[in-house]
């Protein structure tokens, strides 16, 4: 029960810079945040066209979660239902929320009332890599480390699962973060223990 | 795995305000789902189980709560007072399921930041804790129609981790006109009181209500029932329809199984999500087979209360366990003619049989399923 997991990959998404294991890979300052979504798509070169009927929460918390996949992890290695995904955030989905009650003084917009859940950001990955494994959304008010390493060590520990993306997506009018990790059984070369204070520091990675 | 044990339950709802009541009520074939005219909500009349106005009016005087919160404070006072598993103990954790919480306030209440904080999720976690003196931060699910299921399953890891022994898991949706637009303008409303399964089926009713489940680790706090697995998993097909082929539903019953240590052969029926939408009934028909448990009562009770969303994964699951302890399987209020395209055998009259073990089942956008294993000690 007490075996360590790692951390093998992290991405975080934070004040129009994503950083990716713990180093910047892309800042764009003039852009507003929306746009600053676009923009990191584009300089990343990638072809996913969903992307763009996405709402702000899921174009997050996608994009973090390709930057977080690419270079290092090994999707072969493991059955469908062996990768999960348990997110979290504070504002659960509000920001669509609030956009999608504007169009229902006019005509309600089905294509925006999908996205008025939270967990729609972890259905969107799991189409775009098949990952069929265990999902939660838990909302609380700070990023609550503690809980995410306790559930998801359960989750791999248990064996119920064999990887887990986990972490932060939390979009709200222009302010937003998003910190995922790449949770796995085996240590690399540049694996972190999965601990709450491994989380934390990571999260708040710029004021690091 | 240990099993956990269930220690009080409480359900509120159009039908009625405690498990007994819900449950008597289904048996007398009671329905919340009325039709609704001239409502607010609604240009056009529309079937759904919602409370009568002013029935709920609990209120405590000191701080002014939300719809929301004051159905949830009523269902936790209800099974609170049937339980010896106390709030305020440093063992017990409160636990949030819901989809929608406080969004009517988008309704009435005019834009602020204010207003986002009232309207969030942890400022009814922090009022209910307060109000009933839980001393551990609450743990809030919000996970589409798996919400339910998917908080009682953090219950049981919560306590089999050792972190918590005992766990209070309340959830509630209210209808407005937010959800109710948004599932007209999925089409996905039916113009009757829904169908399950039926050849006729063309869509839900929505329905308000909450319930409680408490558990706990000890055996001393039980009332004859165990939460004994659950599981959950994602289609990963589509983010508004369910799974072609139901394969993904039927990993999580599998994985619930496996967790309960019981085989196909020892569920002894089955409380469906049934929405009564053509998609969802017929994946859940193909993961019943797949599963092998195409013989087995199978009942959906959206005929009763609606679809309660982040509310019916709790509703469904004190009613099956009511009807374990009851030996009383609950019809399939709707149903008259076989409507998917995988046998199943569905519920038609009251059915009384010895019950030892039930599959609940939920799915939900974002492609989300949950089973879990309820059974008798």
């Amino acid at each position: 029960m007490s075996t360590n997991t790692y951390i093998n990959a992290d991405c975080v998404i934070t004040g129009n810079r994503i950083y990716k294991n713990g180093r910047p890979v892309f800042d764009d300052q003039a852009a507003a945040a929306p746009d600053f979504l676009v923009s990191a798509y584009r300089h990343f070169d990638l072809q996913y066209p969903k992307f763009y009927k996405m709402d702000h929460t899921s174009r997050l918390g996608w994009l973090a979660n390709e930057l977080l996949l690419q270079e290092g992890f090994q999707k072969e290695k493991y059955r469908p239902e062996e990768v999960g995904i348990v997110l979290s955030n504070s504002n659960s989905s509000l920001d669509t929320d609030i956009r999608y009650y504007e169009t229902v003084q006019s005509i309600p917009s089905p294509a925006l009332f999908v996205y008025t859940l939270p967990n729609i950001v972890i259905g969107e990955i799991s189409i775009c890599h098949g990952f069929k494994g265990e999902n939660a959304f838990f909302v609380s008010e700070q990023f609550d480390t503690g809980f995410i390493e306790q559930y998801v060590n359960g989750l791999v520990n248990n064996n119920i699962l064999q990887a887990c993306i986990c972490g932060w997506v939390e979009w709200l009018g222009n302010d937003y973060r998003a910190a995922l990790f790449l949770v796995e059984k085996m240590k690399t070369a540049n694996s972190v223990i999965f601990t709450a204070e491994n989380l934390n520091k990571i999260y708040q990675i710029e004021n690091g | 795995m240990t099993p956990i044990f269930i220690s009080a339950d409480n359900i509120i709802s159009p039908v009625g305000d405690n498990t007994a009541d819900n449950f008597n009520g289904l048996l007398r074939d009671v329905s919340g789902v009325n039709l609704h005219t001239g409502s607010p909500f609604s240009a056009q009349p529309f079937y759904a189980s919602l409370f009568n106005p002013g029935h709920f009016s609990y209120q405590t005087g000191k701080q002014q709560y939300t719809r929301f919160e004051n159905l949830l404070i009523a269902s936790i006072v209800d099974a609170l007072a049937n339980s010896a598993v106390k709030a305020a103990d440093t063992k017990t954790v409160l636990i949030i399921s819901t989809t929608k919480g406080n969004i009517s306030l988008l309704e009435t209440e005019t834009a602020s930041a204010e207003l986002n904080r009232r309207i969030s999720l942890n400022t009814s976690a922090r009022l209910l804790a307060s109000h009933f003196g839980f001393v551990n931060t609450p743990i809030i699910v919000s996970n589409a129609c798996i919400s339910g299921i998917l908080a009682i399953l953090t219950g049981i890891r919560l306590i089999r981790s050792g972190q918590y022994d005992h766990a209070v898991i309340a959830g509630a949706d209210v209808i407005t006109r937010f959800v109710l637009s948004g599932f007209q303008s999925f089409q996905a409303v039916s113009a009757a009181p829904c169908k399950p399964f039926d050849a006729a089926r063309d869509g839900i009713n929505l329905g308000e209500g909450a319930a409680t489940m408490i558990i706990s680790s000890r055996k001393e706090y039980s009332y004859g029932a165990m939460v004994m697995g659950g599981a959950t998993s994602n289609d990963a097909n589509h983010i508004s329809g369910p799974s072609r082929t139901g394969e993904e539903l039927n990993m999580a019953i599998g994985r619930s199984l496996q967790e309960a240590g019981l085989l196909a052969a020892g569920v002894d029926f089955i409380s469906a999500h049934g929405t009564a939408t053509l998609y969802n009934d017929e994946m859940e028909a193909k993961a019943i087979n797949l599963a092998g448990l195409q013989t087995v009562p199978v009942n959906s009770l959206k005929g009763y209360y609606g679809h309660t969303l982040g509310a019916a994964g709790l509703i469904e699951s004190v009613i099956a366990v009511k009807s374990l302890k009851e030996n009383t399987v609950i019809p399939t209020r709707g149903f008259s003619s076989m409507g998917v395209t995988q046998p199943v055998n569905v519920c038609t009259g009251v059915y009384k049989n010895e019950l030892r073990n039930c599959l609940k089942t939920a799915s939900g956008f974002g492609g989300c399923n949950a089973a879990m294993i309820f059974g008798k000690e």
